[in-house]
């Protein structure tokens, strides 16, 4: 789970990680406050999870309350690539002397965590890493063993850190990567780690990223769970405790299983099709949660067809037609099934979808994952 | 011969007692699988269907002489249970539990690494394994995968993905091709196990003489076992890689299923594993037929 900026910061603080005050604001009244609070000038920056928001405009300097007024009444309600701006973070605008960039990942391949460090900040370090690869340093920390102050110190002068800032960042390294640790992160960045003239460092900027795996020893992420930007289809999926992620094309997908449900989009895709969703409904394929996956797909106006794509391991090809056929009971589908059972007693399965009666209008059965594909996408073309 | 575990490997269920412990622990004794006790912390003493249930691992080993272990537990409970086994000097540790944090995952791999050396972690999020007619740990459909013929050919198969593992067996089974072991290592971002683990295995086991792998998108296992495969591997291959339609950003199912960065994905890993020789097969069921015809070739 992604948290936008003021969520990151407001996170970062609970570590003990400096950021500049400020405060979040869902309407122009509320910016005003918290800008006098936070003390003029201010920044008003609008709350998305999408690159590029500056440019966009939804970044502004206000030096005084009608311009808070001004800038927050328009950066509210804005679009930006797609994403409304809902709220807004105003925080004090800070002097800065240099910028820098830190941030700690789990490095898969090493099996260790990692941390980037650069004097070059307030750019993408993909584009540092691209352009001069030597102003990033990289640090591989067993997680057994962690990291510690004086590695933090290190890294700093290697990453050659303006001398008097080495010790404000140090310690902040330090904090970053129990925020990361102990805070569940698959992500924790700071870009950019700032350096002000009267010699402190802080975060400017918070980019954080959970582990929704760890949700259930962190009763606080309830709340940033509540503002996550889904769309209406993923939020009904949510409800029903569904692994949905929609998609752009027009045909709906259900399979059991995360990697035939992926090898499914592939699939439809191969043979000049689009996928509406990526669906997993797991081992089981019970009526029950058919029905909520059925229900999902229905939700969705562009889906033309629907694929369901089933292999049989310990779920038997015969309970899952049930569960189809039951399912198919209680949901008034839009759009036509072409299904694709295999596996353990498939046969029987097959027999079953048959024998129910179901209009072929409504259902067709194919043995392949391939065939199967290049029906559904034939429908959803209309042909 | 198979790879991990045979028809002498002695395995314990840990959460023996639970609903999925139970469950699959009494589908892989009734396949064959020496299943020799259970522990449940608490519940020694008793039994499931005649399986004893101990009350820590290091009883179980100490009564039964236990080399391997099932681990069938819930997220929070899982990462001591394998640190437990591990303790216990149990040499194999099979955990098919899903949704253990990323972070306990990777203290629980670096100190097995440290401290463990000699015992290897298959999973988390992983069907487990199963070498066909030998053993059965964890949660695959014994009757799905095909025996292995005493003069072959066999093929070996080593996956990411629950499903299109049982998809792989499957297409063997249809065609009447063996399987010598078949190993789901699971769709984690840290597998105590990984493809080269098993790749080395394979290319030392005289029984496989050819060898499927499946993988999806994210993180580097898949090139990195490219580069294996260029320079130890001689047996022929054939792989699959789903998530080629998959938008960056989004972890599809698996936690370690996740393109980012413009990094991870499937098509960066075709090319990989067909560059170091390997045939590349579109969908689950090409990466069969194509494994069908290297087989009739052998």
């Amino acid at each position: 789970m992604d948290l936008f900026e003021y969520q990151g910061k407001q996170y970062f603080a609970r570590f003990g990680i400096a950021v500049s005050p400020g405060g979040v604001a869902d309407t122009v009244d509320q910016a005003v406050t918290v800008a006098e609070q936070a003390g003029y000038p201010v920044v008003v920056k609008a709350q998305v999870q999408v690159g590029g928001r500056g440019k966009a405009g939804g970044i502004k300097l206000a030096n005084n309350a009608d311009e808070v007024r001004l800038h927050a009444g328009n950066i509210l309600g804005m679009d930006i690539k797609g994403h409304l701006v809902k709220r807004i973070w105003v925080e004090h605008a800070s002097d800065i002397v240099e910028e820098y960039y830190a941030s700690f990942t789990l490095d898969r391949a090493a099996k260790k965590h990692l941390l980037m460090l650069s004097a070059q900040g307030g750019v993408e370090i993909e584009v540092t890493a691209e352009k001069d690869p030597d102003a990033i340093i990289m640090l591989h920390i067993d997680p057994v063993v962690g990291l510690s102050a004086a590695e933090a110190h290190k890294a700093c002068v290697d990453a050659k850190i303006n001398p008097k800032a080495v010790d404000g960042a140090a310690e902040i390294l330090v904090k970053l990567y129990e925020c990361f640790t102990k805070g569940d992160c698959d992500l924790a960045e700071i870009n950019p780690l700032i350096f002000r003239p009267d010699g402190g460092v802080h975060a400017l900027d918070a980019k954080v990223s959970l582990d929704n795996n760890a949700a259930f020893r962190h009763p606080e992420w309830d709340e940033y769970r509540a503002t996550e930007e889904l769309d209406e289809r993923e939020q009904l999926a949510r409800t029903h405790d569904l692994q949905y992620i929609g998609l752009e094309g027009n045909v709906g997908i259900i399979a059991n299983g995360a990697g035939l449900a992926m090898s499914t989009l592939d699939v439809v895709n191969q043979v000049g099709g689009k996928a509406a969703n990526f669906l997993d409904i797991g081992g089981g394929a019970n009526a029950d949660v058919m029905t909520a996956a059925l229900e999902v797909i229905n939700f969705d106006k562009d889906v033309k067809s629907i694929f369901i794509n089933i292999f049989g391991g310990i779920t038997r090809g015969e309970e899952v037609a049930k569960g189809i056929v039951q399912a198919l009971g209680r949901v008034e589908l839009r759009a036509p099934i072409v299904i694709r059972l295999d596996g353990t007693n498939a046969e029987e399965g097959r027999e079953i979808l048959k024998s129910a009666g179901i209009p072929e209008s409504k259902l067709i059965s194919k043995p392949t994952m391939l065939e199967a594909a290049r029906a559904a996408v034939a429908l959803a073309k209309g042909n | 011969m198979a790879i991990f575990v045979n028809e002498n490997t002695k395995v314990i269920v840990q959460g023996l007692t639970g609903g999925q412990g139970r469950f699959h622990g009494l589908r892989n004794k009734a396949y064959g699988t020496n299943v020799v006790g259970g522990v449940t912390p608490g519940k020694g003493g008793t039994d499931v269907e005649g399986i004893p249930v101990f009350n820590s691992v290091k009883e179980a080993v100490a009564a039964t002489g236990a080399d391997a272990s099932f681990i069938a537990v819930p997220p929070k409970a899982a990462s001591a249970a394998i640190l437990e086994a591990a303790e216990a000097g149990v040499r194999f540790i099979v955990c098919i539990t899903e949704g253990i944090p990323a972070q306990d995952e990777a203290r629980v791999y670096n100190t097995l690494v440290r401290d463990y050396p000699n015992t290897r972690l298959l999973g988390p999020n992983c069907p487990g394994i199963i070498s066909p007619g030998k053993c059965n740990i964890g949660i695959t459909a014994g009757e799905i995968a095909e025996l292995p013929t005493a003069k072959g050919p066999n093929v070996g198969i080593v996956s990411r993905s629950g499903t299109l593992t049982y998809q792989a067996l499957y297409e063997l089974k249809q065609k009447g091709i063996g399987v010598s072991t078949c190993v789901g290592i699971g769709g984690d971002p840290v597998p105590g196990t990984n493809f080269i683990d098993c790749l080395r295995e394979f290319q030392a086991d005289p029984d496989t003489h050819a060898i499927i792998m499946i993988g999806e998108i994210g993180g580097s296992a898949e090139e990195e076992a490219a580069e294996f495969i260029k320079a130890n591997v001689t047996k022929p291959m054939s792989a699959y890689i789903a998530g080629v339609t998959a938008p960056e950003g989004k972890k599809m199912g698996h936690a370690g299923a996740i393109v980012s960065g413009g990094k991870g994905t499937a098509q960066g890993k075709m090319d990989a594993l067909r560059a170091a020789g390997v045939k590349i097969g579109l969908n689950p069921t090409e990466a069969g037929e194509l494994m069908a015809e290297i087989v009739k070739g052998l």
